[in-house]
Protein backbone atom coordinates (compact mmCIF):
# COMPACT_ATOMS: atom_id res chain seq x y z
CA UNK A 1 0.00 0.00 0.00
CA UNK A 2 2.71 2.40 1.07
CA UNK A 3 4.83 1.32 -1.77
CA UNK A 4 1.99 1.94 -4.20
CA UNK A 5 1.36 5.49 -2.90
CA UNK A 6 5.04 6.14 -3.00
CA UNK A 7 5.34 4.91 -6.53
CA UNK A 8 2.35 6.99 -7.62
CA UNK A 9 3.80 10.10 -6.01
CA UNK A 10 7.16 9.44 -7.59
CA UNK A 11 5.53 9.03 -10.94
CA UNK A 12 3.69 12.36 -10.62
CA UNK A 13 6.81 14.04 -9.39
CA UNK A 14 8.83 12.73 -12.29
CA UNK A 15 6.26 13.79 -14.88
CA UNK A 16 5.91 17.28 -13.42
CA UNK A 17 9.62 17.68 -12.96
CA UNK A 18 10.29 16.65 -16.53
CA UNK A 19 7.49 18.89 -17.94
CA UNK A 20 8.43 21.83 -15.82
CA UNK A 21 12.11 21.71 -16.62
CA UNK A 22 11.47 21.34 -20.40
CA UNK A 23 9.00 24.21 -20.50
CA UNK A 24 11.12 26.28 -18.12
CA UNK A 25 14.11 25.71 -20.43
CA UNK A 26 12.02 26.81 -23.45
CA UNK A 27 12.82 23.43 -24.98
CA UNK A 28 11.05 21.18 -27.46
CA UNK A 29 8.43 19.43 -25.33
CA UNK A 30 6.16 16.92 -27.08
CA UNK A 31 4.10 16.53 -23.94
CA UNK A 32 3.40 20.24 -23.72
CA UNK A 33 2.59 20.39 -27.42
CA UNK A 34 0.06 17.58 -27.19
CA UNK A 35 -1.70 19.28 -24.29
CA UNK A 36 -1.72 22.79 -25.78
CA UNK A 37 -2.61 22.20 -29.43
CA UNK A 38 -6.05 23.71 -28.89
CA UNK A 39 -4.60 27.19 -28.50
CA UNK A 40 -3.41 27.03 -32.16
CA UNK A 41 -6.79 26.14 -33.66
CA UNK A 42 -8.28 29.60 -33.83
CA UNK A 43 -5.04 31.32 -35.04
CA UNK A 44 -4.78 28.60 -37.72
CA UNK A 45 -8.22 29.40 -39.10
CA UNK A 46 -7.54 33.14 -38.95
CA UNK A 47 -4.27 32.57 -40.81
CA UNK A 48 -6.02 30.51 -43.48
CA UNK A 49 -8.72 33.19 -43.76
CA UNK A 50 -6.09 35.88 -44.43
CA UNK A 51 -4.36 33.74 -47.05
CA UNK A 52 -7.47 32.65 -48.92
CA UNK A 53 -9.10 36.09 -48.95
CA UNK A 54 -5.87 37.83 -50.01
CA UNK A 55 -5.13 35.38 -52.83
CA UNK A 56 -8.76 35.46 -53.99
CA UNK A 57 -8.88 39.27 -54.13
CA UNK A 58 -5.41 39.37 -55.68
CA UNK A 59 -6.51 36.90 -58.35
CA UNK A 60 -9.64 38.88 -59.15
CA UNK A 61 -7.64 42.09 -59.57
CA UNK A 62 -4.81 40.44 -61.54
CA UNK A 63 -7.35 38.67 -63.78
CA UNK A 64 -9.15 41.87 -64.71
CA UNK A 65 -5.84 43.68 -65.29
CA UNK A 66 -4.51 40.79 -67.39
CA UNK A 67 -7.61 40.69 -69.61
CA UNK A 68 -7.31 44.43 -70.16
CA UNK A 69 -3.61 44.14 -70.94
CA UNK A 70 -4.30 41.17 -73.23
CA UNK A 71 -6.37 43.49 -75.45
CA UNK A 72 -4.12 46.52 -75.07
CA UNK A 73 -0.56 45.25 -75.04
CA UNK A 74 0.71 48.70 -74.02
CA UNK A 75 -0.70 48.13 -70.54
CA UNK A 76 1.51 45.12 -69.79
CA UNK A 77 4.68 47.11 -69.00
CA UNK A 78 3.14 49.76 -66.69
CA UNK A 79 1.05 47.18 -64.78
CA UNK A 80 4.08 44.93 -64.36
CA UNK A 81 6.11 47.87 -63.07
CA UNK A 82 3.51 48.95 -60.51
CA UNK A 83 3.01 45.38 -59.31
CA UNK A 84 6.77 44.99 -59.18
CA UNK A 85 7.19 48.07 -56.99
CA UNK A 86 4.46 46.80 -54.63
CA UNK A 87 6.25 43.49 -54.48
CA UNK A 88 9.55 45.04 -53.40
CA UNK A 89 8.16 47.02 -50.44
CA UNK A 90 9.19 45.19 -47.25
CA UNK A 91 6.06 43.71 -45.76
CA UNK A 92 6.64 45.22 -42.31
CA UNK A 93 7.00 48.68 -43.84
CA UNK A 94 3.81 48.05 -45.80
CA UNK A 95 1.88 47.18 -42.62
CA UNK A 96 3.22 50.22 -40.74
CA UNK A 97 2.46 52.53 -43.69
CA UNK A 98 -1.13 51.30 -43.80
CA UNK A 99 -1.80 51.33 -40.06
CA UNK A 100 -2.56 55.08 -39.82
CA UNK A 101 -5.00 54.77 -42.75
CA UNK A 102 -6.76 51.44 -42.27
CA UNK A 103 -6.01 50.79 -38.59
CA UNK A 104 -5.10 47.51 -36.91
CA UNK A 105 -6.92 44.44 -38.16
CA UNK A 106 -7.81 42.27 -41.14
CA UNK A 107 -8.16 45.13 -43.61
CA UNK A 108 -4.55 46.26 -43.29
CA UNK A 109 -3.20 42.74 -43.46
CA UNK A 110 -5.35 41.76 -46.45
CA UNK A 111 -4.45 44.88 -48.43
CA UNK A 112 -0.75 44.24 -48.01
CA UNK A 113 -0.94 40.49 -48.63
CA UNK A 114 -3.13 41.05 -51.71
CA UNK A 115 -0.60 43.52 -53.10
CA UNK A 116 2.14 40.89 -52.91
CA UNK A 117 0.16 38.38 -54.98
CA UNK A 118 -0.46 40.77 -57.89
CA UNK A 119 2.91 40.50 -59.63
CA UNK A 120 3.12 36.73 -59.87
CA UNK A 121 -0.58 36.29 -60.69
CA UNK A 122 -0.63 39.02 -63.36
CA UNK A 123 2.57 37.77 -64.99
CA UNK A 124 1.39 34.18 -65.08
CA UNK A 125 -2.02 34.99 -66.54
CA UNK A 126 -0.39 37.13 -69.24
CA UNK A 127 2.23 34.47 -69.96
CA UNK A 128 -0.49 31.84 -70.17
CA UNK A 129 -2.53 33.88 -72.65
CA UNK A 130 0.60 34.68 -74.67
CA UNK A 131 1.39 30.98 -74.83
CA UNK A 132 -1.83 30.14 -76.70
CA UNK A 133 -0.77 28.82 -80.14
CA UNK A 134 -1.44 31.45 -82.80
CA UNK A 135 -2.92 28.85 -85.14
CA UNK A 136 -5.51 27.81 -82.53
CA UNK A 137 -6.54 31.44 -82.27
CA UNK A 138 -6.67 31.82 -86.06
CA UNK A 139 -8.68 28.63 -86.49
CA UNK A 140 -11.09 29.67 -83.74
CA UNK A 141 -11.67 33.05 -85.31
CA UNK A 142 -11.94 31.54 -88.77
CA UNK A 143 -14.65 29.16 -87.59
CA UNK A 144 -16.72 32.01 -86.22
CA UNK A 145 -15.92 32.27 -82.51
CA UNK A 146 -16.47 35.81 -81.28
CA UNK A 147 -13.72 37.53 -79.28
CA UNK A 148 -15.42 36.62 -76.02
CA UNK A 149 -15.99 32.98 -77.05
CA UNK A 150 -12.38 32.71 -78.12
CA UNK A 151 -11.24 34.03 -74.74
CA UNK A 152 -13.40 31.77 -72.58
CA UNK A 153 -13.42 28.63 -74.71
CA UNK A 154 -9.91 28.61 -76.12
CA UNK A 155 -7.50 31.13 -74.64
CA UNK A 156 -8.26 30.86 -70.92
CA UNK A 157 -8.48 27.05 -70.89
CA UNK A 158 -5.12 26.86 -72.65
CA UNK A 159 -3.65 29.41 -70.22
CA UNK A 160 -4.91 27.39 -67.24
CA UNK A 161 -1.66 25.53 -66.42
CA UNK A 162 0.25 28.84 -66.19
CA UNK A 163 -2.56 30.50 -64.23
CA UNK A 164 -2.69 27.70 -61.65
CA UNK A 165 1.11 27.67 -61.41
CA UNK A 166 0.86 31.35 -60.49
CA UNK A 167 -1.81 30.62 -57.90
CA UNK A 168 0.37 27.95 -56.30
CA UNK A 169 3.30 30.33 -55.91
CA UNK A 170 1.00 33.09 -54.64
CA UNK A 171 -0.70 30.80 -52.10
CA UNK A 172 2.47 29.35 -50.61
CA UNK A 173 4.30 32.69 -50.33
CA UNK A 174 1.23 34.32 -48.81
CA UNK A 175 1.08 31.63 -46.12
CA UNK A 176 4.60 32.68 -45.12
CA UNK A 177 3.96 36.42 -45.34
CA UNK A 178 0.72 36.13 -43.35
CA UNK A 179 2.82 35.14 -40.33
CA UNK A 180 3.76 38.81 -40.15
CA UNK A 181 0.10 39.90 -40.05
CA UNK A 182 0.47 40.03 -36.29
CA UNK A 183 2.21 43.37 -36.75
CA UNK A 184 -0.93 44.63 -38.48
CA UNK A 185 -2.96 43.36 -35.55
CA UNK A 186 -4.63 40.73 -37.71
CA UNK A 187 -3.76 37.66 -35.61
CA UNK A 188 -2.96 34.38 -37.27
CA UNK A 189 -0.24 31.87 -36.44
CA UNK A 190 2.32 34.69 -36.34
CA UNK A 191 0.43 36.19 -33.43
CA UNK A 192 0.65 32.93 -31.55
CA UNK A 193 4.34 32.55 -32.28
CA UNK A 194 5.14 36.14 -31.26
CA UNK A 195 3.35 35.65 -27.93
CA UNK A 196 6.10 33.25 -26.73
CA UNK A 197 9.04 34.01 -28.99
CA UNK A 198 11.61 32.25 -26.80
CA UNK A 199 9.69 28.99 -26.43
CA UNK A 200 10.92 26.56 -29.05
CA UNK A 201 7.88 24.29 -28.74
CA UNK A 202 5.60 27.20 -29.55
CA UNK A 203 7.66 28.33 -32.53
CA UNK A 204 7.93 24.76 -33.80
CA UNK A 205 4.18 24.16 -33.71
CA UNK A 206 3.37 27.54 -35.29
CA UNK A 207 5.97 27.04 -37.99
CA UNK A 208 4.90 23.47 -38.68
CA UNK A 209 1.29 24.52 -39.04
CA UNK A 210 2.32 27.20 -41.57
CA UNK A 211 4.22 24.59 -43.59
CA UNK A 212 1.29 22.19 -43.37
CA UNK A 213 -1.10 24.89 -44.59
CA UNK A 214 1.16 25.76 -47.53
CA UNK A 215 1.56 22.13 -48.50
CA UNK A 216 -2.17 21.43 -48.31
CA UNK A 217 -3.12 24.54 -50.32
CA UNK A 218 -0.48 23.68 -52.93
CA UNK A 219 -1.79 20.13 -53.11
CA UNK A 220 -5.38 21.29 -53.53
CA UNK A 221 -4.36 23.58 -56.39
CA UNK A 222 -2.42 20.76 -57.99
CA UNK A 223 -5.49 18.54 -57.83
CA UNK A 224 -7.58 21.36 -59.30
CA UNK A 225 -5.12 21.68 -62.17
CA UNK A 226 -5.26 17.96 -62.90
CA UNK A 227 -9.04 18.07 -63.00
CA UNK A 228 -9.16 21.23 -65.11
CA UNK A 229 -6.43 20.37 -67.61
CA UNK A 230 -6.67 16.67 -68.45
CA UNK A 231 -5.14 17.29 -71.88
CA UNK A 232 -1.77 18.22 -70.38
CA UNK A 233 -1.28 14.61 -69.33
CA UNK A 234 -2.37 13.11 -72.65
CA UNK A 235 0.67 11.67 -74.37
CA UNK A 236 1.19 10.38 -77.85
CA UNK A 237 -0.08 6.81 -77.94
CA UNK B 1 -27.59 30.19 -99.37
CA UNK B 2 -29.38 28.33 -96.68
CA UNK B 3 -27.75 28.16 -93.28
CA UNK B 4 -29.70 25.05 -92.30
CA UNK B 5 -27.15 22.25 -92.54
CA UNK B 6 -28.21 18.93 -93.95
CA UNK B 7 -28.60 15.91 -91.71
CA UNK B 8 -26.13 13.73 -93.52
CA UNK B 9 -22.89 13.90 -95.39
CA UNK B 10 -24.44 13.27 -98.76
CA UNK B 11 -28.16 13.68 -98.21
CA UNK B 12 -28.42 17.29 -99.36
CA UNK B 13 -25.12 18.31 -100.77
CA UNK B 14 -25.15 22.05 -101.16
CA UNK B 15 -22.61 24.38 -102.61
CA UNK B 16 -22.45 28.10 -103.12
CA UNK B 17 -21.20 30.16 -106.00
CA UNK B 18 -18.39 32.53 -105.17
CA UNK B 19 -17.52 35.67 -107.06
CA UNK B 20 -14.65 38.10 -106.63
CA UNK B 21 -15.67 41.40 -108.20
CA UNK B 22 -12.84 43.92 -108.77
CA UNK B 23 -11.42 43.13 -105.34
CA UNK B 24 -8.42 45.10 -104.12
CA UNK B 25 -6.64 44.94 -100.80
CA UNK B 26 -3.90 47.21 -99.54
CA UNK B 27 -2.56 46.52 -96.08
CA UNK B 28 -2.45 49.44 -93.70
CA UNK B 29 0.92 51.14 -93.75
CA UNK B 30 1.81 49.58 -97.08
CA UNK B 31 2.03 51.40 -100.41
CA UNK B 32 1.77 48.43 -102.70
CA UNK B 33 -1.52 46.56 -102.92
CA UNK B 34 -1.54 42.89 -101.92
CA UNK B 35 -4.46 42.17 -104.26
CA UNK B 36 -5.22 44.23 -107.36
CA UNK B 37 -8.57 44.32 -109.08
CA UNK B 38 -9.19 40.59 -108.74
CA UNK B 39 -12.26 39.31 -110.54
CA UNK B 40 -13.12 35.66 -110.87
CA UNK B 41 -16.10 33.38 -110.51
CA UNK B 42 -16.16 29.95 -108.95
CA UNK B 43 -19.18 27.87 -109.99
CA UNK B 44 -20.98 25.96 -107.25
CA UNK B 45 -19.38 22.61 -106.45
CA UNK B 46 -16.04 23.34 -108.09
CA UNK B 47 -12.55 23.50 -106.64
CA UNK B 48 -10.78 26.77 -107.35
CA UNK B 49 -7.07 26.69 -106.59
CA UNK B 50 -5.27 29.96 -105.90
CA UNK B 51 -1.64 29.37 -106.78
CA UNK B 52 1.45 31.49 -107.18
CA UNK B 53 4.86 32.25 -105.71
CA UNK B 54 5.11 33.45 -102.11
CA UNK B 55 4.02 37.03 -101.69
CA UNK B 56 1.54 36.85 -104.56
CA UNK B 57 -1.41 37.44 -102.26
CA UNK B 58 -3.10 34.05 -102.58
CA UNK B 59 -3.66 33.62 -98.84
CA UNK B 60 -4.76 37.25 -98.59
CA UNK B 61 -7.34 36.65 -101.31
CA UNK B 62 -8.68 33.62 -99.45
CA UNK B 63 -8.90 35.43 -96.12
CA UNK B 64 -10.93 38.21 -97.68
CA UNK B 65 -13.72 35.72 -98.35
CA UNK B 66 -14.55 35.01 -94.68
CA UNK B 67 -13.51 38.52 -93.66
CA UNK B 68 -10.50 37.44 -91.64
CA UNK B 69 -9.19 40.38 -93.64
CA UNK B 70 -11.25 43.28 -94.93
CA UNK B 71 -10.97 44.21 -98.60
CA UNK B 72 -10.09 47.80 -99.51
CA UNK B 73 -12.42 47.97 -102.50
CA UNK B 74 -14.57 45.76 -104.68
CA UNK B 75 -16.87 43.04 -103.42
CA UNK B 76 -17.07 39.33 -102.81
CA UNK B 77 -20.40 37.62 -103.40
CA UNK B 78 -21.41 34.34 -101.85
CA UNK B 79 -24.42 32.99 -103.74
CA UNK B 80 -24.94 36.51 -105.02
CA UNK B 81 -24.95 38.19 -101.60
CA UNK B 82 -22.11 40.44 -100.51
CA UNK B 83 -20.02 39.11 -97.62
CA UNK B 84 -19.80 42.72 -96.42
CA UNK B 85 -23.43 42.65 -95.30
CA UNK B 86 -22.86 39.77 -92.89
CA UNK B 87 -21.66 39.81 -89.31
CA UNK B 88 -18.17 38.24 -89.61
CA UNK B 89 -18.77 35.56 -86.95
CA UNK B 90 -22.03 34.46 -88.61
CA UNK B 91 -20.46 34.46 -92.05
CA UNK B 92 -17.53 32.34 -90.86
CA UNK B 93 -19.78 29.70 -89.31
CA UNK B 94 -21.16 29.05 -92.80
CA UNK B 95 -17.74 28.73 -94.39
CA UNK B 96 -15.47 25.78 -93.63
CA UNK B 97 -11.95 26.82 -92.66
CA UNK B 98 -8.84 24.65 -92.74
CA UNK B 99 -5.29 25.98 -92.47
CA UNK B 100 -1.81 24.55 -92.88
CA UNK B 101 -1.01 24.64 -89.16
CA UNK B 102 -4.42 22.96 -88.65
CA UNK B 103 -5.03 24.83 -85.41
CA UNK B 104 -6.77 21.99 -83.59
CA UNK B 105 -7.54 23.08 -80.02
CA UNK B 106 -5.02 21.16 -77.87
CA UNK B 107 -7.29 21.20 -74.82
CA UNK B 108 -10.29 19.63 -76.55
CA UNK B 109 -10.83 16.04 -77.61
CA UNK B 110 -11.16 15.17 -81.28
CA UNK B 111 -14.94 14.99 -80.87
CA UNK B 112 -15.09 18.41 -79.22
CA UNK B 113 -12.80 19.89 -81.85
CA UNK B 114 -15.01 18.66 -84.65
CA UNK B 115 -18.12 19.84 -82.78
CA UNK B 116 -16.89 23.45 -82.61
CA UNK B 117 -19.10 25.02 -85.26
CA UNK B 118 -22.18 22.83 -84.65
CA UNK B 119 -22.03 23.96 -80.99
CA UNK B 120 -21.80 27.60 -82.07
CA UNK B 121 -24.86 27.00 -84.23
CA UNK B 122 -26.73 25.50 -81.28
CA UNK B 123 -27.26 21.99 -82.58
CA UNK B 124 -28.72 19.44 -80.17
CA UNK B 125 -26.32 17.14 -78.37
CA UNK B 126 -27.56 14.00 -80.10
CA UNK B 127 -27.28 15.58 -83.52
CA UNK B 128 -23.75 16.74 -82.77
CA UNK B 129 -22.69 13.28 -81.53
CA UNK B 130 -24.08 11.61 -84.63
CA UNK B 131 -22.42 14.16 -86.89
CA UNK B 132 -19.04 13.78 -85.15
CA UNK B 133 -19.06 10.01 -85.61
CA UNK B 134 -20.14 10.38 -89.21
CA UNK B 135 -17.28 12.76 -89.95
CA UNK B 136 -14.63 10.66 -88.20
CA UNK B 137 -15.73 7.75 -90.39
CA UNK B 138 -15.76 9.98 -93.44
CA UNK B 139 -12.07 10.77 -92.98
CA UNK B 140 -11.30 7.08 -92.66
CA UNK B 141 -10.75 6.82 -88.91
CA UNK B 142 -12.48 4.79 -86.20
CA UNK B 143 -14.89 6.92 -84.12
CA UNK B 144 -14.66 4.67 -81.04
CA UNK B 145 -10.88 4.95 -81.08
CA UNK B 146 -10.62 8.64 -81.97
CA UNK B 147 -13.51 10.41 -80.23
CA UNK B 148 -11.90 10.93 -76.83
CA UNK B 149 -8.30 11.41 -77.89
CA UNK B 150 -6.51 14.72 -77.70
CA UNK B 151 -4.77 16.19 -80.76
CA UNK B 152 -1.34 15.44 -79.27
CA UNK B 153 -2.22 11.74 -79.43
CA UNK B 154 -2.66 11.78 -83.21
CA UNK B 155 -0.16 11.46 -86.05
CA UNK B 156 0.40 14.43 -88.34
CA UNK B 157 -1.71 12.93 -91.10
CA UNK B 158 -4.54 12.10 -88.70
CA UNK B 159 -4.51 15.68 -87.42
CA UNK B 160 -4.77 17.02 -90.96
CA UNK B 161 -7.77 14.77 -91.58
CA UNK B 162 -9.43 15.92 -88.36
CA UNK B 163 -8.80 19.52 -89.44
CA UNK B 164 -10.70 18.83 -92.65
CA UNK B 165 -13.48 17.04 -90.75
CA UNK B 166 -13.82 20.02 -88.42
CA UNK B 167 -14.08 22.35 -91.41
CA UNK B 168 -16.83 20.15 -92.84
CA UNK B 169 -18.71 19.76 -89.54
CA UNK B 170 -21.67 22.06 -90.21
CA UNK B 171 -21.86 21.01 -93.86
CA UNK B 172 -20.81 24.44 -95.16
CA UNK B 173 -21.56 25.33 -98.80
CA UNK B 174 -18.06 26.80 -99.16
CA UNK B 175 -14.73 25.52 -97.87
CA UNK B 176 -11.55 27.59 -97.55
CA UNK B 177 -8.33 25.58 -97.41
CA UNK B 178 -4.99 27.33 -96.97
CA UNK B 179 -2.16 24.92 -97.86
CA UNK B 180 -3.90 22.23 -95.81
CA UNK B 181 -1.31 19.61 -96.78
CA UNK B 182 1.70 21.92 -96.82
CA UNK B 183 3.32 20.53 -93.69
CA UNK B 184 2.90 16.83 -94.51
CA UNK B 185 5.56 14.51 -95.96
CA UNK B 186 5.20 13.76 -99.70
CA UNK B 187 3.73 10.27 -99.30
CA UNK B 188 1.07 11.34 -96.82
CA UNK B 189 0.48 14.45 -98.86
CA UNK B 190 -0.38 12.46 -101.95
CA UNK B 191 -2.68 10.24 -99.90
CA UNK B 192 -4.45 13.24 -98.35
CA UNK B 193 -4.87 14.82 -101.78
CA UNK B 194 -6.45 11.64 -103.09
CA UNK B 195 -8.73 11.49 -100.06
CA UNK B 196 -9.81 15.08 -100.60
CA UNK B 197 -10.60 14.32 -104.24
CA UNK B 198 -12.58 11.27 -103.10
CA UNK B 199 -14.47 13.37 -100.55
CA UNK B 200 -15.15 16.08 -103.10
CA UNK B 201 -16.51 13.45 -105.49
CA UNK B 202 -19.20 12.74 -102.89
CA UNK B 203 -19.69 16.15 -101.30
CA UNK B 204 -19.41 18.51 -104.27
CA UNK B 205 -18.59 21.55 -102.15
CA UNK B 206 -17.35 24.81 -103.53
CA UNK B 207 -13.72 24.91 -102.41
CA UNK B 208 -11.12 27.66 -102.48
CA UNK B 209 -7.76 25.93 -102.11
CA UNK B 210 -4.52 27.86 -101.66
CA UNK B 211 -1.16 26.31 -102.54
CA UNK B 212 2.25 27.34 -103.86
CA UNK B 213 2.69 23.94 -105.52
CA UNK B 214 1.62 23.91 -109.17
CA UNK B 215 1.47 20.10 -109.24
CA UNK B 216 -0.95 20.10 -106.31
CA UNK B 217 -2.97 22.82 -108.05
CA UNK B 218 -3.22 20.77 -111.25
CA UNK B 219 -4.19 17.67 -109.33
CA UNK B 220 -6.81 19.24 -107.06
CA UNK B 221 -8.26 22.08 -109.09
CA UNK B 222 -11.23 22.24 -111.44
CA UNK B 223 -10.02 25.74 -112.13
CA UNK B 224 -6.73 27.37 -111.28
CA UNK B 225 -6.11 31.05 -110.64
CA UNK B 226 -2.43 31.87 -111.07
CA UNK B 227 -1.47 35.02 -109.17
CA UNK B 228 1.73 36.95 -109.61
CA UNK B 229 3.51 39.44 -107.36
CA UNK B 230 1.29 42.28 -106.25
CA UNK B 231 -1.83 40.16 -106.33
CA UNK B 232 -2.41 40.38 -110.08
CA UNK B 233 -4.38 37.55 -111.69
CA UNK B 234 -2.16 36.15 -114.44
CA UNK B 235 -4.55 33.48 -115.67
CA UNK B 236 -7.75 31.76 -114.58
CA UNK B 237 -8.32 28.53 -116.43
CA UNK B 238 -8.83 24.79 -116.22
CA UNK B 239 -5.66 22.76 -115.57
CA UNK B 240 -5.47 21.53 -119.18
CA UNK B 241 -5.88 25.03 -120.58
CA UNK B 242 -3.31 26.43 -118.21
CA UNK B 243 -0.75 23.84 -119.28
CA UNK B 244 -1.36 23.93 -123.01
CA UNK B 245 -2.20 27.61 -123.40
CA UNK B 246 -0.33 29.61 -120.76
CA UNK B 247 -1.43 33.23 -120.96
CA UNK B 248 2.02 34.76 -120.68
CA UNK B 249 5.68 34.07 -120.02
CA UNK B 250 5.12 34.22 -116.23
CA UNK B 251 2.52 31.45 -116.30
CA UNK B 252 4.56 29.40 -118.77
CA UNK B 253 7.54 29.66 -116.46
CA UNK B 254 5.47 28.97 -113.36
CA UNK B 255 3.83 25.80 -114.72
CA UNK B 256 7.29 24.55 -115.64
CA UNK B 257 9.21 23.29 -118.66
CA UNK B 258 7.60 19.88 -118.23
CA UNK B 259 4.12 21.23 -118.80
CA UNK B 260 3.47 18.71 -121.59
CA UNK B 261 4.16 15.88 -119.16
CA UNK B 262 1.95 17.55 -116.53
CA UNK B 263 -0.77 17.81 -119.15
CA UNK B 264 -0.50 14.06 -119.74
CA UNK B 265 -1.12 13.44 -116.04
CA UNK B 266 -4.61 14.88 -116.49
CA UNK B 267 -5.79 12.32 -119.03
CA UNK B 268 -6.33 8.59 -118.63
CA UNK B 269 -5.16 6.11 -121.22
CA UNK B 270 -8.70 4.90 -121.84
CA UNK B 271 -9.85 8.41 -122.79
CA UNK B 272 -7.77 8.93 -125.93
CA UNK B 273 -8.25 7.59 -129.46
CA UNK B 274 -6.23 4.36 -129.37
CA UNK B 275 -4.99 2.35 -132.33
CA UNK B 276 -7.20 -0.65 -133.09
CA UNK B 277 -5.26 -3.84 -132.29
CA UNK B 278 -5.10 -5.33 -135.78
CA UNK B 279 -4.69 -2.25 -137.89
CA UNK B 280 -1.50 -0.88 -139.38
CA UNK B 281 0.86 -1.65 -136.51
CA UNK B 282 4.43 -2.76 -137.17
CA UNK B 283 3.97 -5.59 -134.69
CA UNK B 284 1.17 -8.09 -134.31
CA UNK B 285 -0.30 -8.45 -130.84
CA UNK B 286 -0.78 -12.07 -129.85
CA UNK B 287 -3.62 -12.69 -127.42
CA UNK B 288 -4.94 -15.65 -125.47
CA UNK B 289 -8.50 -17.01 -125.69
CA UNK B 290 -9.77 -14.47 -123.14
CA UNK B 291 -8.44 -11.58 -125.22
CA UNK B 292 -5.52 -10.88 -122.88
CA UNK B 293 -2.22 -9.76 -124.46
CA UNK B 294 0.58 -12.34 -124.63
CA UNK B 295 3.39 -10.93 -126.83
CA UNK B 296 4.29 -8.71 -129.75
CA UNK B 297 5.43 -10.55 -132.86
CA UNK B 298 7.25 -9.50 -136.03
CA UNK B 299 9.10 -11.72 -138.48
CA UNK B 300 8.81 -14.68 -136.13
CA UNK B 301 10.45 -12.76 -133.29
CA UNK B 302 8.51 -12.22 -130.08
CA UNK B 303 8.79 -9.31 -127.67
CA UNK B 304 7.28 -8.95 -124.19
CA UNK B 305 4.13 -6.83 -123.81
CA UNK B 306 3.85 -3.84 -121.54
CA UNK B 307 0.24 -3.39 -120.49
CA UNK B 308 -1.38 -0.12 -119.54
CA UNK B 309 -4.53 -0.05 -117.41
CA UNK B 310 -7.21 2.15 -118.93
CA UNK B 311 -7.36 4.31 -115.76
CA UNK B 312 -3.61 4.92 -115.79
CA UNK B 313 -2.59 8.49 -116.65
CA UNK B 314 -0.95 9.10 -120.00
CA UNK B 315 2.10 10.28 -118.10
CA UNK B 316 2.55 6.91 -116.40
CA UNK B 317 1.67 5.14 -119.66
CA UNK B 318 4.33 7.11 -121.53
CA UNK B 319 6.85 6.02 -118.96
CA UNK B 320 5.88 2.40 -119.66
CA UNK B 321 6.13 2.91 -123.43
CA UNK B 322 9.61 4.33 -123.22
CA UNK B 323 10.75 1.19 -121.43
CA UNK B 324 9.19 -1.12 -123.98
CA UNK B 325 11.41 -2.26 -126.89
CA UNK B 326 8.48 -1.90 -129.30
CA UNK B 327 7.36 1.46 -127.86
CA UNK B 328 3.76 0.34 -127.85
CA UNK B 329 1.48 -0.30 -124.91
CA UNK B 330 -1.53 -2.62 -124.78
CA UNK B 331 -4.33 -0.79 -123.00
CA UNK B 332 -6.41 -3.26 -120.99
CA UNK B 333 -9.76 -3.04 -119.26
CA UNK B 334 -10.50 -4.25 -115.74
CA UNK B 335 -10.97 -7.83 -117.07
CA UNK B 336 -7.54 -7.83 -118.69
CA UNK B 337 -8.85 -7.74 -122.29
CA UNK B 338 -7.08 -5.52 -124.77
CA UNK B 339 -9.02 -2.36 -125.61
CA UNK B 340 -6.52 -0.82 -128.01
CA UNK B 341 -2.91 0.12 -128.46
CA UNK B 342 -1.22 3.24 -127.22
CA UNK B 343 1.78 4.64 -129.07
CA UNK B 344 3.84 7.77 -128.71
CA UNK B 345 2.13 9.05 -131.87
CA UNK B 346 -1.26 8.93 -130.11
CA UNK B 347 0.10 11.08 -127.29
CA UNK B 348 1.68 13.48 -129.73
CA UNK B 349 -1.60 13.89 -131.60
CA UNK B 350 -3.42 14.81 -128.39
CA UNK B 351 -0.91 17.53 -127.51
CA UNK B 352 -0.76 18.73 -131.12
CA UNK B 353 -4.52 19.16 -131.21
CA UNK B 354 -4.46 21.38 -128.12
CA UNK B 355 -1.47 23.35 -129.40
CA UNK B 356 -3.47 24.01 -132.60
CA UNK B 357 -6.34 25.24 -130.51
CA UNK B 358 -3.88 27.59 -128.85
CA UNK B 359 -2.69 28.97 -132.19
CA UNK B 360 -6.26 29.36 -133.38
CA UNK B 361 -7.26 31.25 -130.24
Amino acid sequence: MNALVLAQAGNDFFRNRAGDSCVADNGFCPNWIVHHLDRYVSPFWQHLFLVVVSVAIGFAIAFVLALAAHRRRGLVAPITQVAGVLYTIPSLAFFFLLLPITGRGNTTAIIALTAYTLLVLFRNIIDGLDGVPEEARDAGQGMGLTGRQLLWRVELPLAMPAIIAGLRVAATTTVGLAALATYAGAGGLGDQMASQKEFISNIAVGGALCVLMAVVLDGLLLVAQRLLTPWTRARAA
Amino acid sequence: MSSAPSDGVSSHPQAATLEFRNVSKTYEGSEAPAIQDLSLEVPAGEVCVLVGPSGCGKTTAMRLVNRMLEMTSGDILLDGASVRTRRPADLRREIGYAIQQIGLFPHLTIADNIATVPRLLGWSRSRINARVDELIELIGLDPDDMRDRYPVQLSGGQRQRVGVARALAADPPLLLMDEPFGAVDPINRERLQNELLGLQERLRKTIVFVTHDIDEAIKIGDRIAVLKAGGVLAQYATPAELLMQPADAFVEDFVGADRALKRLALTQAGDVALHPVDDGLPFALLRDDAGRPVAWERAGERHPVRTVREDETLRDALSDLLRSPVQLGAVIGPDGRVLGVLGVDVIHELLEKEADAEDGA
